[in-house]
C-alpha cells in the first residue's frame, strides 16, 4: 500500500468521523436539556437505526438520487431547472424543510413542501404538478429535505398560519371514524405503549419523506396520515385537501426545535 | 305472520342498536340478540386483527396471535372480575361508563364522526358476534 493511499483512505475516516461529531452533537442538542420528546428514530430498532444512519443502506437515498437528477434537469415550458434559480441545493435549501409548511409571498394559505415544490413547477417553469405520491415529487421531495438533515425543525414566525395550526390541532384533538379514535389518544395518551405489539411514537415529523418498510416505498406525510385514517375507520381526507397541511402545521409546531432525520427509515 | 317478519325486519333497520339495549347500573344485563353466544366464535373474533381488533390494543390468553398491545388491561381474568352483563355494556359502548375512554364503541353507530363510507351506519360487530365475545370473556377466569 503506498503512502498517498494510506493517506487518502485517512482523510475519507477522518471525514466521516467529523460528520458522525456533527450530526451527533445535533441530535444530542435537539434531545438534550431535559426535552422528553422522542424521534421515532428513538423507538425503531439498533438495526433499523443503523439502515437509517448509513447512507449507503438506507433505500430512501435512492431517491434522493433521482431528485438530484430532477434538480439539475430542464423542465416545462420555461425550460428551466431547479438549479437554474436556486444553484447549489446545499448552500441553497439548508433549513428549508425544516421550515414549511408555509405561505407562499402573494398567497393567503399555507403550502407543505410538496405544495412549494409545484408551485415552483407551475409558475416558473410552467410545467405541469407533480402527482401526489408520484416518485418524481417524492425524490425531488427527499433531495431537499435532505439538505437540513440535522437542522432543528424551525416553523416560521408568521402570524397568519396560527388559524391554520389551531385547525390541525383540533382535528388532531377529534374522535373520528367507526373505532372513534383521535390521533390524540394514541399519540399522546399512549405513546410508547404497544398497539399489536408495535410501539406507538410521538408522532413527530422529524424524517419525512420516509421509507418504510410496510410501504417497501417512500412516502409522504400525507402518505402516513392516511394510513391512521383508514386505520381508524374514518373517511380519509382527498389527496389535496387543506386539513393535512393544518396538521403538519401542528405537528411541526409541537416538535420545533427538534433535529430533521430525513430521509429516514420506519418499520 | 308474514307481516310480522316484515315489520321485525323493517324496526331492526329503523332502530339504532344502541337503542335497543336496556342498562341496568353498569351493564346490560339481557343478551343482545336473546340467544347466549358462542365461545368459541368469541375467541375467533377476538383473535381476529379484522374483525375483533382487540388484541390491537388489550393482550390475552390466545398464545398464537404473537403480536398483542399493552395500552388497556389484559383481558386475562375479565370472566373474574365482570359479570356477562357487564362485559356486554363495556363492549357496546364503553362510553356510557367513561367518557374518555379509548375503547371503540362495538355497537353503537351514532354520534360517530367522519366514518369512512365502507362502515358508515354499521357497528364494528353485529349483537351476534358481541354475544360471542362476551360468551368467550366470561370463559377467562384466569
Amino acid at each position: 500500500m503506498t503512502a498517498r493511499l494510506v493517506y487518502r483512505r485517512m482523510r475519507v475516516l477522518r471525514v466521516g468521523l467529523a460528520l458522525a461529531l456533527v450530526f451527533g452533537s445535533t441530535l444530542v442538542l435537539a434531545q438534550g436539556g431535559g426535552d422528553k420528546r422522542r424521534s421515532g428514530y428513538q423507538d425503531m430498532g439498533p438495526a433499523l437505526q443503523k439502515m437509517q444512519d448509513d447512507d449507503t443502506a438506507n433505500p430512501a437515498m435512492l431517491f434522493v438520487q433521482l431528485g438530484q437528477q430532477g434538480w439539475a434537469r430542464p423542465s416545462g415550458a420555461a425550460n428551466k431547472a431547479c438549479a437554474d434559480c436556486h444553484g447549489v441545493a446545499a448552500a441553497s435549501m439548508k433549513g428549508v424543510a425544516a421550515r414549511y409548511p408555509a405561505i407562499p409571498k402573494g398567497a393567503d394559505a399555507p403550502v407543505d413542501l410538496e405544495g412549494r415544490i409545484n408551485l415552483c413547477r407551475t409558475e416558473n417553469q410552467q410545467a405541469a404538478k407533480l402527482p401526489p405520491e408520484s416518485r418524481e415529487l417524492l425524490a425531488l421531495t427527499a433531495f431537499v429535505a435532505l439538505q437540513s438533515r440535522g437542522q432543528p425543525i424551525a416553523p416560521p414566525d408568521d402570524p397568519r398560519l396560527g388559524v391554520f395550526r389551531e385547525q390541525g390541532a383540533a382535528i388532531y384533538r377529534l374522535r373520528q371514524g367507526q373505532l372513534n379514535l383521535s390521533c390524540a389518544l394514541c399519540h399522546d395518551d399512549n405513546a410508547g405503549k404497544k398497539l399489536a405489539g408495535v410501539t406507538i411514537p410521538e408522532a413527530h415529523p422529524t424524517a419525512y419523506p420516509i421509507y418504510r418498510l410496510e410501504w417497501q416505498a417512500l412516502g409522504s406525510l400525507k402518505r402516513r396520515l392516511r394510513n391512521c385514517l383508514v386505520g381508524i375507520r374514518a373517511e380519509p381526507y382527498a389527496a389535496d385537501a387543506p386539513e393535512y397541511v393544518m396538521l403538519e402545521l401542528f405537528f411541526m409546531d409541537r416538535a420545533r426545535g427538534m433535529a430533521l432525520e430525513a430521509p429516514g427509515v420506519r418499520p | 305472520m308474514r307481516s310480522a317478519g316484515l315489520f321485525a325486519a323493517l324496526l331492526a333497520l329503523v332502530v339504532p342498536p344502541a337503542a335497543a339495549q336496556q342498562i341496568v347500573g353498569d351493564a346490560i344485563p339481557a343478551s343482545l340478540t336473546g340467544q347466549p353466544g358462542d365461545a368459541v366464535r368469541g375467541r375467533a373474533i377476538v383473535a381476529s386483527r379484522s374483525v375483533g381488533l382487540c388484541l390491537l390494543c388489550h393482550s390475552g390468553p390466545i398464545a398464537e396471535e404473537r403480536f398483542q398491545g399493552d395500552l388497556a388491561p389484559t383481558l386475562a381474568g375479565a370472566g373474574s372480575r365482570w359479570s356477562e352483563g357487564q362485559l356486554r355494556l363495556r363492549i357496546v359502548d364503553g362510553s356510557r361508563l367513561n367518557a374518555d375512554t379509548i375503547m371503540p364503541p362495538y355497537y353503537r353507530t351514532t354520534g360517530l364522526q367522519r366514518v369512512a363510507r365502507n362502515f358508515d351506519g354499521k357497528p364494528i360487530l353485529s349483537a351476534a358476534q358481541v354475544e360471542d365475545v362476551v360468551a368467550y370473556l366470561a370463559t377467562l377466569k384466569d
